[in-house]
């Protein structure tokens, strides 16, 4: 059932898709780069976690998805959210803490939510949402609905007990959710090695009987592929798949962790610099003759403007009302639970 | 008007709530096939099929996690933990996922799901198997917290519990199971957040919840033979807490004992105090006495154990102490 690394020969290339794809995975990137500078400047605050060098694994399965799929994922969520389409503008207001964010400024960084885009948000506890993903999962097959879910997860996630039962029961009930680990070889600080027994992770799919597979996440094609086959298992068979992406965070764990130092060192990240998924999109393009120079240069002009307008627009949101505090800690029943007791006599 | 058992009852809310919304659904470990643990599910796997009544293997934090991602995208779920005991395996799921996802996300998630189970002491099951955990619970901001102690109140409670848009802990008993009482046949909710005058006097309140309301009916009862009229305010809900109730009561007795059945330090009482002392400041005559659970992890032996638990006689002698009696 497992599968070898994916390096089945590329179909066709698609220019329009192609294209689609970079401008979602620099929209990526040129946002983070923007965050890192709003965070240094004391515009974002709190715990601030990059997506940078893992866009291929957001774009390549989310441009795979239906409008009613699901998704959820962990607290580095800005690419996700991005990739789904959810305006920058929202994003970035929430990372301001303004009353236009996605959360009205509640969440921040860590828990983006868009309900309209079925974005079920980032979570900040590690493992916790795995469940989460195998309720949404049990919901679909509940309904005899046909839709998917999507489960991003970090691949320090495995060692949770979380984790283990989530998957456990979704092979168990036969549920359409798609566990996707993006083993960026590094939880926090601690190398893969360091904290598995099993260091080839989709291998962990063996002890639920789950279909799993592995690919590279630096080649946005490769992630396509295994996706593909993993969400028409969900949607066409009602089988969860585990499927292990191969990527790497070219920036610290979080906006308070140096790029390279204590746990990695600077070569290191320079090797996996050398596999910038961007970058060896853009070179496909080239090779095929779908993008000129300037081409990509109109298309990254484009993308900072969308990114300033984003940063602009959540300069001159308002800070929540103070009365927002109070908001959103319950919603008021007005179902029938309110009605008028029947006299017990 | 009939007289069924706590257990029936919440059987029967069970049942009525899920004829009335395809939507809610039963979920935890032995409901299905077993037919429960303690028998609460008899029969629903039979009306209502095994996708909604869904037995699931040992995994507390992993079921009420399900349960949590269910509620997100519109299902009602019903989560039965064996006991709470259990339940603090899945307390992330309550604590972090449930009783946060509404505020995180701007407004955007509320979560519609009822975890329910015994809560508190049964007999000699000792330490681990023994535990309170309304006050642990009352203390998250998004959660509901109910503890029903009549089989009345328990039916009405949970259907209100599975009608609402927001997370309830609904905390049961394994001795109320089967205790009795009068339960109408058909329709009716009882709100949360509102407290019951289960006896009405006026020398001394005692304000309670949960199986404890039991124990302070019988101090009432027993005291009233010497002619000693205690107010029994049964709060029903603990959060949110009907502090109108509390203040109502104690401003018409002016001594006050606060009962539960769980630990002292920071429990339910240290709060009932704290709004007594806030609001009613003027109308005490005496200080607030409170009775608890003693101050250890539950002990096996018969005699230990009954030395730990609250009970009448410990809630008599506390009455007797704000009214000077002794």
């Amino acid at each position: 059932m497992a599968k070898k690394k994916n390096d089945a020969p590329k179909t066709a290339s698609d220019p329009a898709l192609n294209r689609d794809l970079l401008r979602s995975m620099l929209l990526q990137r040129r946002f983070e780069e923007r965050c890192a500078e709003a965070y240094a400047l004391g515009k974002i605050g709190g715990f601030c976690h990059l997506y940078i060098g893992q866009e291929a694994v957001s774009t390549g399965t989310i441009s795979l998805l239906r409008p009613d799929d699901y998704i959820i994922t962990t607290y580095r969520d800005h690419g996700q959210a991005l990739a789904r389409g959810m305006h920058p503008r929202a994003v970035m207001a929430e990372l301001f803490g303004r009353s236009d964010g996605c959360a009205r400024g509640k969440g921040g960084s860590m828990h983006m939510f868009d309900k309209s885009l079925n974005f079920l948000g980032g979570h900040g506890i590690v493992g916790a949402h795995v469940p989460l993903g195998t309720g949404v999962g049990f919901a679909i097959k509940y309904r005899g609905g046909d839709q998917v879910c999507i489960c991003f997860m970090g691949e320090s996630v495995v060692n949770t007990g979380a984790f283990h039962e989530a998957l456990n029961m979704a092979a168990l009930w036969k549920l359409p959710v798609v566990y996707i680990i993006e083993n960026n070889r590094y939880g926090m600080g601690t190398a893969l090695e360091r904290a598995s027994a099993i260091h080839d992770i989709y291998e962990r799919g063996a002890s639920y009987n789950m279909p799993r597979a592995v690919c590279d996440g630096q080649d946005v094609f490769a992630v396509r592929t295994s996706m593909q086959e993993a969400i028409e298992r969900a949607r066409i068979e009602q089988t969860p798949t585990l499927v292990e992406v191969r990527t790497y965070r070219f920036m610290g764990h979080s906006m308070s962790d140096a790029v390279s130092g204590t746990y990695r060192t600077k070569d290191e990240l320079e090797e996996y610099l050398k596999r910038d998924p961007i970058m060896l999109l853009r070179m496909h393009m080239q090779e095929e003759g779908e993008l000129t120079e300037e081409d990509l240069h109109t298309l990254d002009e484009e993308t900072k403007v969308v990114v300033q307008d984003a940063w602009d627009f959540a300069e001159q949101s308002p800070e929540p009302p103070v009365e927002a505090l109070f908001e959103d800690v319950v919603v008021d029943t007005t179902s029938e639970a309110l009605a008028e007791p029947v006299a017990a006599d | 008007m009939p007289v069924i058992t706590y257990r029936d009852a919440l059987n029967q809310a069970l049942r009525e709530e899920m004829q009335r919304d395809d939507r809610v659904f039963l979920m935890g470990e032995e409901v299905a096939v077993y037919q429960g643990a303690y028998k609460v599910s008899k029969g629903l796997l039979q009306e209502f099929g095994e996708m909604r009544v869904v037995d699931t293997p040992i995994t507390e934090l992993g079921f009420a996690g399900v349960g949590v991602g269910a509620a997100m995208v519109g299902l009602r779920p019903v989560i039965e933990f064996m006991t709470w005991n259990f339940a603090v395996l899945a307390l992330d799921q309550v604590l972090n996922s449930a009783a946060k996802l509404l505020y995180m996300s701007g407004g955007q998630y509320n979560i519609p799901i009822v975890f329910r189970g015994p809560n508190g002491a049964a007999l000699q099951l000792s330490a681990q198997h023994s535990q309170s955990f309304e006050s642990w619970l009352a203390h998250i901001p998004g959660l509901k917290v109910v503890t029903p102690g009549t089989p009345y109140d328990a039916k009405g409670l949970l259907k209100s519990a599975i009608r609402d848009d927001n997370p309830v802990c609904f905390l049961e008993g394994e001795m109320l199971y089967n205790t009795k009482g009068e339960v109408p046949e058909g329709e009716y909710v009882i709100p949360i957040g509102k407290a019951d005058l289960k006896r009405e006097g006026d020398h001394c309140s005692i304000i309670t919840c949960g199986k404890m309301a039991l124990v302070a009916v019988q101090v009432a009862d027993q005291m009233a033979k010497d002619g000693i009229r205690v107010d029994v305010v049964d709060l029903r809900t603990v959060r949110p807490m009907d502090v109108e109730a509390i203040r109502t009561s104690v401003e018409k007795t002016n001594r006050a004992v606060v009962l539960e059945e769980g630990w002292e330090l920071c429990g339910i009482g240290s709060q009932i105090v704290d709004y007594i002392q806030r609001d009613c400041f003027d109308s005490l005559d005496s200080p607030v006495v409170r009775v608890h659970q003693a101050d250890v992890p539950m002990p096996y032996a018969k005699n230990l154990e009954r030395a730990a638990k609250p009970d009448v006689a410990k809630t008599i002698a506390a009455v007797r102490k704000v009214m000077y009696l002794d």
